[in-house]
């Protein structure tokens, strides 16, 4: 038992585990996450690293609520605001998340109104705070989706999730749609976040370089288990365990040479 | 050796839609690819490069239409007739797409995929092209090849379908391979796999490969040279080494300064705004809006590809900012 004294996580998951049921594997079910545990303080930020397969994206959609736990905990502190969840996803796709027909100002105001009940002045004014936050202006609010640039819609979607004031962001590859010059601002922005809120980040991603700017604990994943946990620049300056060597050396760098893989 | 390079660019343009609404999409390019040698186009979205190796397949939409020359082995691809193009697409060039679940055929087995184009082709036999299809497989490293060539695409992992495209691209021997962001959708361990197959392979052949990418880094490990498109222009071209440890113009600059590291937590210096396409640009330099070091004079006037120490820049002041742009990349 931890003391009372200490702030409470922001999320704690123990013993996580999901069976996907066998329909042509011969009956044997399919382990997408195998006994996962981690805490994650609040304000902190956690990378969730791993390749296609690995369970991350499952295990992030478990504590957003999106999927059921065969079995193990999801604790996540706070109750949200008004009838919001406290934890939010920001998904990687920013046009498949955002409603084509509806103008970026009008759905923020919507969102504000209905989840957590401001009224129709005070929603809209909040609006344009939101967008100012992630640096779009009134121009933008005006604009339908397909109007916007792949970097603005994420910005969008960010600043959708943040609306609702949540304790977590859940960010399943929220950058890895983007082209190299964009992702840099949005990455910016999303560290700019981290220093001005107290809301916590789960990060999903296969991408290391991401990760070390924008996490501080780090924890890779291989087909639905753990192979490696510990502070981000701890893993991947000392990778202790060879997937995740095996992923570092992967990466194109100046000097590298693509290999083919021994086994 | 023969002196004509493999596939020659010269000032090609592509513009599409309608009469009304005609948009430039690829401007003045010129490239050259000789015969093992491996070239990367890199940019970002919208920046040309997958419109320009379809044109030089002549893949382009029937709305599209390309001007300039692109010869291929002194021949002009654009005057084929049909019965040279089908024979120049089966036999001297191959296409290696970005996603290769979207480029077969989910009901037909991997067998018939491989084997369709050198058959269709008269270039093998049915029986002969199955064999060779598996030495191949083998050569590459995919275990039971023979069983491989009963199953279907969903059946396959992707690392592993990508590798099925590298042979259906090698089996008929061509000359020149485009690789179109080959190993984009892949995972980073399986990237480094499908390369170093697919480099050992361009090399064993002295094949002349076109690689695009969005990735510089990946791009600068695997190519000779390199040419960074922008707003459907070539704004650099040089060998990989220089361009990558001293690039001359400020978006290459740009690309290189933003991306991050994964050894160091540093303030990213993004490129501000969004990358543009062609039609969306005025007069001059399509990258003045972003450019921290664009002048009147760059927004007004477009600057030309010119020979800036061994290699050719489109920026007017390549000579005034050197120095400031080596700081960019490497502070």
């Amino acid at each position: 038992m931890t003391t009372r004294s200490v702030i409470a996580p922001a999320l704690v998951v123990e013993g996580l585990r999901k069976e996907f049921p066998a329909h042509s594997r011969g009956g044997k079910a399919l382990v997408a996450v195998d006994d996962v545990s981690f805490t994650l303080e609040r304000g902190g930020s956690l990378a969730v690293v791993g390749e296609s397969g690995s369970g991350k994206t499952t295990t992030a959609r478990i504590v957003a609520g999106l999927e059921r736990a065969t079995s193990g905990t999801v604790t996540a502190a706070g109750s949200g605001k008004g009838t919001a969840r406290p934890v939010q996803m920001v998904f990687q796709d920013p046009f498949a998340s955002l409603d084509p027909r509806q103008r970026i100002g009008a759905g923020l105001t919507e969102l504000l109104r209905v989840r957590i009940g401001l009224g129709r002045a005070a929603a809209r004014e909040r609006a344009v705070g939101l967008l100012a936050e992630v640096g779009l202006d009134e121009q933008h609010a005006a604009r339908l989706p397909r109007d916007l640039s792949g970097g603005q819609r994420q910005r969008v979607a960010i600043a959708r999730a943040l609306a609702l004031e949540p304790e977590i962001l859940i960010l399943d590859e929220a950058v890895a749609a983007l082209d190299v010059s964009v992702q840099a601002q949005v990455l910016n922005l999303l560290r700019d976040i981290r220093e001005r809120t107290t809301v916590a980040f789960l990060f999903v991603s296969h991408d290391l370089a991401v990760v070390r700017q924008v996490t501080d604990q780090c924890l890779v994943m291989r087909n639905g288990r753990v192979v490696e946990q510990g502070p981000t620049a701890e893993v991947l300056d000392h990778p202790r365990d060879p997937y995740t060597r095996e992923l570092l050396d992967a990466v194109p760098r100046p000097g590298w040479q693509p290999r083919r893989r021994s086994a | 050796m023969n002196n004509a390079p493999l596939l020659e660019l010269r000032g090609v343009g592509i513009t599409a839609g309608d009469r009304r609404n005609r948009r430039t999409l690829v401007r003045d390019v010129d490239l050259t690819v000789a015969a093992g040698e491996t070239v990367g186009l890199v940019g970002e979205s919208g920046s040309g490069k997958s419109m320009l190796v379809k044109s030089a397949m002549r893949l382009l939409p029937r709305h599209a239409a390309t001007s300039g020359r692109i010869d291929f082995e002194g021949r002009s691809v654009l005057g084929f007739s049909r019965r040279e193009l089908s024979a120049y697409r089966s036999r001297d060039v191959a296409l290696i797409h970005q996603d290769p679940r979207a480029h077969t055929n989910p009901l037909r087995t991997i067998g018939d995929f491989l084997v369709e184009g050198v058959v269709a082709g008269k270039l093998l036999g049915p029986r002969e092209a199955r064999q060779r299809a598996c030495a191949l497989m083998a050569a590459i490293g995919i275990t039971d090849p023979e069983h491989r060539l009963t199953q279907y695409p969903h059946q396959l992992s992707g690392g592993l379908l990508q590798r099925m495209m590298i042979v259906a691209a090698l089996l008929p021997s061509p000359k020149l391979v485009f690789a179109d962001e080959p190993t984009t959708a892949l995972d980073v361990t399986v990237q480094s796999e499908v390369m170093a197959i697919l480099q050992e392979q361009i090399r064993e052949r002295n094949l002349g490969l076109l690689f695009i990418s969005h990735d510089l880094d990946l791009a600068a490990a695997v190519t000779d040279s390199l040419a960074v498109m922008y707003a459907g222009t070539v704004v650099e071209r040089g060998t990989t080494a220089e361009v990558y440890s001293r690039p001359l113009h400020p978006y290459t600059a740009g690309l290189l300064a933003c991306r991050p590291s994964a050894t160091a937590v540093t303030r990213l210096k993004p490129i501000p705004g969004r990358p543009v396409s062609a039609y969306e640009v005025a007069s001059g330099c399509a990258f003045a809006a972003r450019c921290p070091f664009a002048t009147e004079e760059c927004r007004k006037d477009r600057p030309q590809l010119r020979t800036v120490e061994d290699r050719l820049v489109a920026c007017h002041r390549v000579e005034q900012i050197g120095a400031e742009l080596a700081q960019v990349v490497h502070s």
